[in-house]
């Protein structure tokens, strides 16, 4: 099995012209697990990799696929958020239980060697170690389905948290900081994407005019399209319409920033389908097609990125995503941005010019009406702050407008194509859905 | 309150010693004229690497603005919640910012915009770091 540093397969780099697949690849089929708060460590068919058993399977009942025909596996090893955060909220050194899970995998991590065997996927020839977060990983898939390095391809994106309070142990429970941290930490800095968007916030309220409540109407929007998601954590666990006072009166964490403009750390898993358009034409599902994926990887200057660079930042990310899709800011119908702190998200509306807005025109855009009925259906998917923080209710959403099969959250505007993300300003990756070729 | 003590590798221990003499000396890059902090192997601007060399900064600059840690996740900080956390812009090179808490600034006073100069703090016996105080 491959490593993914073998594997040149990002499109990275301003100026590289249409994707020379466009169109080529498509998106057949998906699947999600319940999003709970936490595992409880005992429920074994709650567990991590029982979710992304589980969400295979949905993904690949979906496209209509059987585990012969995997050939691909993309996962991300480990994203848990449990007390100390990434690999530190390991169980180890403490009893294990019956195989399959007598190890960490499929409890706190998973990867594809050991999916692959659970799941009993006989001819899976593609399973690269050490890749990315889902934001790239769609990015990956595309590139992998176009190259020819497998034709049917799981996606997979499970998201841990065990008991705990987020991120409070590991390194952040250290008195020493070393490495990056040496720069940031001594002065209260976690290091955190809270902390990389904050201070550029509030840079642009100063620019632009504006205060951090008025970020309220989006954040309220969220929560709305997240209540229209059957599978979310707010619409599963029956979770009350946030309001404006709400939202107002709530405790700072990172002051201004409040407790709802964070997401909820969640226990999920998601599963998505990928093949060439095709074979996707043969499949259960009407294929949603990848025009286009992109990455970007941006070094920051100084201590801390501030306004300008986050603005050149993602202006760069949009106009290599809009030259690889051949299309314009005026083509994009469903844009489904990263929201997992909602003081990032206004860089990303006004770099992709969605819906005409500009830069410092995102405030007064989310005070117009932004709902999914309504003419500008911003963030149907309700992201993070409205499903927890799986980190993929923006792809799921995309590909069910396109299908039409977004239910309650069906927009009433054209749906045929799809623009979604997980990012920071400084890395990440976009992708391109259509519902059409070309 | 006890800050979280950094820990000098190779490419900052010049930086690190400068700072425990209480001067702030930072990567400048002779091709291309360009101060540079954190500092990094090589000039990001050019690609320098023997062209980089360190220089004494004044330790002059002003606040650009600022946060409040109310509920962060750094266990040796918790007892100081609420604090202020600043973004000092350098003035001899406004690209250049650093982090301070600001001492004696009471919380959510911050006057943005204000002079500030360097001052040196320590976190450990032998171990200093750079800060920044108000000034005028």
């Amino acid at each position: 099995m491959a490593t993914q540093n073998q594997y040149q397969w990002r499109r990275d780099k301003d100026g590289l012209g249409v994707w020379d697949h466009r169109g080529k690849v498509a998106v057949a089929g998906y699947g999600h697990s319940p999003v709970d708060r936490r595992w409880d460590e005992r429920s074994m068919d709650q567990s991590l990799g029982a979710y992304t058993i589980l969400a295979c399977r949905l993904a690949m009942e979906d496209a209509g696929v059987t585990p012969d025909q995997i050939d691909g596996i993309i996962c991300c090893d480990s994203h848990i958020a449990g007390g100390s955060g990434g690999t530190a909220s390991n169980w180890a050194p403490r009893p294990y239980f019956d195989p399959p899970y007598d190890s960490e995998l499929g409890l706190t991590l998973i990867n594809g060697e050991w999916l692959a065997k659970v799941m009993e996927l006989p001819n899976v020839r593609f399973a690269p170690t050490g890749v990315p977060t889902i934001g790239e990983m769609v990015g990956m898939a595309s590139q992998a389905i176009a190259d020819g390095k497998c034709n049917t391809c799981l996606v997979i994106y499970p998201t841990g948290n065990l008991e705990g309070r987020y991120r409070r142990g590991g390194e952040n429970a250290d008195d020493y900081a070393k490495g990056a941290r040496q720069w940031v930490a001594p002065w209260g800095n976690h290091g955190g994407n809270d902390f990389i968007n904050i201070f550029p916030h509030n840079q642009y309220c100063l620019k632009y005019g504006g205060t951090h409540d008025d970020l309220a109407p989006f954040v309220i929007n969220q929560h709305r399209n997240g209540l229209l998601t059957p599978w979310g954590y707010n619409a599963s666990h029956g979770l009350e319409q946030l309001t404006v006072e709400d939202y107002v009166t709530s405790r700072y964490i990172l002051n201004p920033l409040r407790l709802w403009d964070c997401d909820r750390p969640v226990n999920a898993s998601a599963a998505y389908l990928f093949t060439t358009a095709e074979r996707a034409r043969d499949m259960k599902q009407p294929p949603v097609y990848v025009l286009n994926h992109s990455q970007h990887n941006f070094p920051t200057r100084t201590t801390q990125s501030d306004l300008n660079e986050i603005e050149d930042w993602t202006d760069r990310a949009a106009k290599r995503m809009y030259e690889g899709a051949g299309l314009g800011p005026a083509d994009v119908d469903i844009f489904n941005p990263y929201d997992g702190y909602a003081t990032m998200t206004q860089f990303y509306l006004e770099a992709f010019q969605w819906h005409g807005v500009k830069r410092g025109d995102a405030f007064a855009f989310y005070a117009d009406d932004i709902r999914v009925e309504g003419p500008h259906p911003f963030s149907s998917s309700g992201g993070n702050l409205g499903n927890g923080r799986t980190r993929t209710a923006m792809y799921t959403d995309s590909i069910q407008q396109l299908r039409g099969t977004a239910g309650p959250r069906q927009v009433t505007v054209r749906a045929e194509t799809a623009l979604a993300a997980f990012v920071t300003p400084s890395s990440g990756g976009w992708i391109m859905f259509s519902k059409h070729p070309s | 309150m006890p800050k979280i003590i950094p820990v000098a590798d190779e490419l900052s221990k010049t930086f690190w010693d400068g700072v425990n003499d209480k001067r702030l000396i930072l990567q400048h890059c002779a091709a291309c004229e360009r101060l540079q902090y954190p500092p990094k192997p090589a000039c990001q601007f050019c690609g320098s690497g023997e062209k980089l060399e360190w220089k004494d900064v004044e330790g002059k600059g002003h606040i650009s603005t600022y946060i409040v840690i109310e509920d962060g996740r750094l266990n040796r900080r918790m007892p100081d919640q609420p604090y202020n956390l600043a973004l000092i812009t350098l003035d001899e090179d406004t690209s250049v910012n650093f982090y301070s808490n600001l001492p004696g600034v009471p919380p959510y006073e911050v006057p943005v915009g204000s002079a500030v100069e360097v001052m040196f703090e320590e976190v450990a016996p032998d171990q200093l770091i750079h800060e920044w105080k108000v000034v005028g």
